[in-house]
């Protein structure tokens, strides 16, 4: 390996310091409190206690692939049409799109509430109608509908970046070997944006199988996704470690995906290129 | 070979963001023929081609192929194949699969797609490649996969935008002979694009010559050459000069203060006239035995001959010779007639076929390479 300057050592330091404080520290927090017990000794108790938890498990990883899964149906037409549109419209979408980002999560969240809030504003307007009182927040939908409305823009701009760059040529060259539109786009367009695809994916499907946040407001409070049972575990003192544990399986399982996916992509490696 | 015409462009118009990039261009291209676009960048023959392929829709004017009109119909729809500029091959696919792609569309049985892609492979001199990834091929190699993945499909018409262009010239001139050679043993009509007048020449059936968006000259390598019909064409295809004349009459021309016999004949009498000749028709002899009369001002080594300019009476002479005169030498000029070409006047006389500017260019150049070895 070549020998790195001095300068290039300083340069890197604050990172590295960062790093250690504030991820490479806490990380190793995670792992002594998930293998210790109050005492401190070292236990499996906390890791097997959580086939009790293998519901929200379940549901956290259901919701998370539900919500994936339509930010992906939504947002790549979305990123394909835009890629394809005049500068000037491609642009003014773009800001639309990157808008809702700028402010802060929680705030979003809220306005959501309001407007599907038991009287909130969507009920009022279709009871108005003379449709019956529906309900809204505490159900599933709401959830799943809360995750796709505050990531959808993770999906959409990686996936907006690789279509851009996709040249022409390989559309031309598709048409030209007899492909209509619908095969083009099978055929060639999905396969050379899938690096985009991915880690709009992976940007969508990790905050999603986290929050608590979401779950909290939007679920009525009947709700309890992984984030909140994390949440709750460590406002509590004595129940540290069974947060922690919780936290590591659920690193685990998205590190896991992670590298799935990463096997996925590694066949289309030089596709930007 | 067949004489029937397969493709038909009639008064074909085409602008870009208010450019005219075709101007009523009409050609017809006959069955099974090699025939070649061939012009500087921004004639237009990358526009014909692209227009042929369906990428483009003209303005005005028609296409038809095997008497059908097809302005409307979509690439994919079209008998035709291309061979992109930049290969354009498929980078998730390895080459096995670039290759069947079209065969794939076409719902082709897997076991045929087998046969037909080995087949394809080896007429491109690529076996055993099939599984490598494109990003691994060499350019030569990523360029006859592009050629199997159009040619496989057994399309009426294999369009060539400028194929060679990124390849080195030993591998050009390999690839020129290779696919004349595929062009031989499938009878498929090549639609070729180039700027390179030397592989026009040595590939074509036919050359179509084009500037302005026109149709300059359509003919035979060999008519191309020998029969320019204006300066441009000459100038374009070899070295010439072109010197302005008058038609005396049938078969006598001056030009350069000087009667000459020539072969040529049907004009006006006393008509101007645009005089070509090419600088290896020029035979040097003793002042005193020449037809003409110059100064040599300029001495290049090309290796086969000297390539020499020679200052008559104010205009400037490239002249190809064997035999070493020096810079300085006063020396005597003989053509005989049938190096004489008489063309009529055109929109580009005057403008080629002078070589005084050359030598200057020569000595720019020859201190630029002086700066670099000195760096």
């Amino acid at each position: 390996m070549k020998k790195r300057s001095v300068f290039e050592r300083i340069a890197a330091a604050p990172h590295l310091l960062w790093s250690a404080i504030f991820i490479i520290a806490p990380l190793l927090f995670v792992v002594y409190f998930a293998f210790t017990d109050r005492e401190g000794n070292f236990t499996f108790e906390n890791i097997l206690s959580l086939s009790s938890y293998s519901h929200t498990f379940l549901m956290s990883i259901g919701f998370s692939l539900i919500a994936t899964a339509v930010c992906f149906l939504i947002g790549y037409p979305l990123a394909y049409c835009m890629a394809r549109m005049s500068e000037k419209t491609r642009n003014i979408l773009m800001i639309m799109l990157m808008l809702p980002m700028w402010i802060s999560l929680l705030i979003r969240t809220y306005s959501l509430m309001a407007l599907l809030d038991n009287g909130g504003i969507i009920s009022t307007f279709l009871t108005s109608l003379g449709f019956e009182k529906l309900t809204f927040i505490g159900t599933d939908a709401a959830v799943i509908l809360g995750m796709i409305y505050d990531f959808l823009p993770y999906m959409v701009l990686p996936i907006y970046t690789t279509m851009t760059k996709l040249d022409r040529k390989y559309l031309e060259a598709a048409a030209d070997l007899g492909c209509n539109n619908r095969q083009t786009l099978f055929r060639v367009i999905l396969p050379l944006s899938m690096p985009g695809v991915i880690s709009g994916v992976t940007m969508v499907f990790v905050p999603s199988i986290s929050t608590f946040y979401i779950s909290q407001k939007l679920g009525g409070g009947s709700f309890d996704l992984l984030g909140d049972t994390i949440e709750r575990q460590f406002k509590n003192a004595i129940t540290y470690h069974t947060g922690a544990a919780i936290s590591l399986v659920m690193m685990i399982l998205i590190l896991i995906s992670l590298a799935v996916m990463n096997k996925f992509s590694d066949s289309e490696e030089d596709i930007i290129v | 070979m067949n004489k029937d015409v397969l493709i038909r462009l009639n008064g074909i118009s085409k602008a870009f963001d208010g450019e005219t990039v075709l101007d009523n261009m009409s050609l017809e291209i006959h069955d099974k023929e090699f025939i070649t676009l061939l012009g500087p960048s921004g004639c237009g023959k990358t526009t014909t081609l692209r227009i042929i392929g369906g990428f483009e829709t003209p303005d005005a004017g028609d296409v038809f192929f095997d008497g059908k009109r097809i302005n409307d119909l979509p690439p994919y729809k079209r008998q035709v194949n291309t061979v992109f500029q930049r290969y354009a091959l498929f980078p998730h696919l390895n080459v096995f699969d670039n290759i069947a792609f079209g065969l794939r569309l076409h719902k082709c049985p897997d076991a045929e797609i087998k046969t037909k892609v080995k087949e394809m492979l080896s007429l491109v001199n690529l076996k055993g490649f099939e599984r490598r990834r494109v990003s691994t091929l060499s350019g030569g190699q990523q360029q006859r996969v592009a050629i199997a993945r159009a040619l496989v499909n057994q399309p009426k018409v294999l369009l060539l935008d400028e194929p060679l262009s990124a390849l080195d010239l030993k591998l050009r001139k390999d690839m020129q002979n290779e696919l004349k050679n595929i062009q031989h043993q499938t009878g498929i009509t090549f639609i070729y694009v180039t700027h390179d007048q030397e592989e026009a020449l040595s590939m074509s059936d036919t050359v179509v010559v084009m500037e302005n968006g026109h149709v300059q000259q359509i003919g035979s390598p060999t008519d191309i050459y020998n029969e320019p019909v204006n300066a441009f064409v000459a100038d374009f295809i070899g070295e010439s000069n072109i010197v302005d004349g008058v038609m005396l009459e049938d078969r006598r021309a001056k030009f350069a203060g000087h009667v000459f016999d020539c072969v040529d004949g049907g004009f006006d009498r006393n008509e101007p006239v645009d005089v070509v000749i090419r600088p290896e028709d020029v035979d040097v002899v003793a002042p005193d035995k020449g037809m003409l009369c110059g100064l040599v001002t300029g001495v290049t080594f090309r290796g086969v001959h000297y390539e020499i300019i020679v200052d008559v009476a104010g205009f400037k002479w490239m002249i190809q010779t064997t035999d070493y005169v020096a810079e300085g030498e006063t020396i005597g000029l003989s053509i005989d007639p049938d190096a004489i070409h008489i063309m009529r006047k055109s929109e580009f006389s005057g403008m080629f076929g002078d070589y005084s500017s050359f030598s200057d260019e020569l000595d720019k150049l020859s201190d630029v390479t002086e700066e670099v070895e000195e760096e």
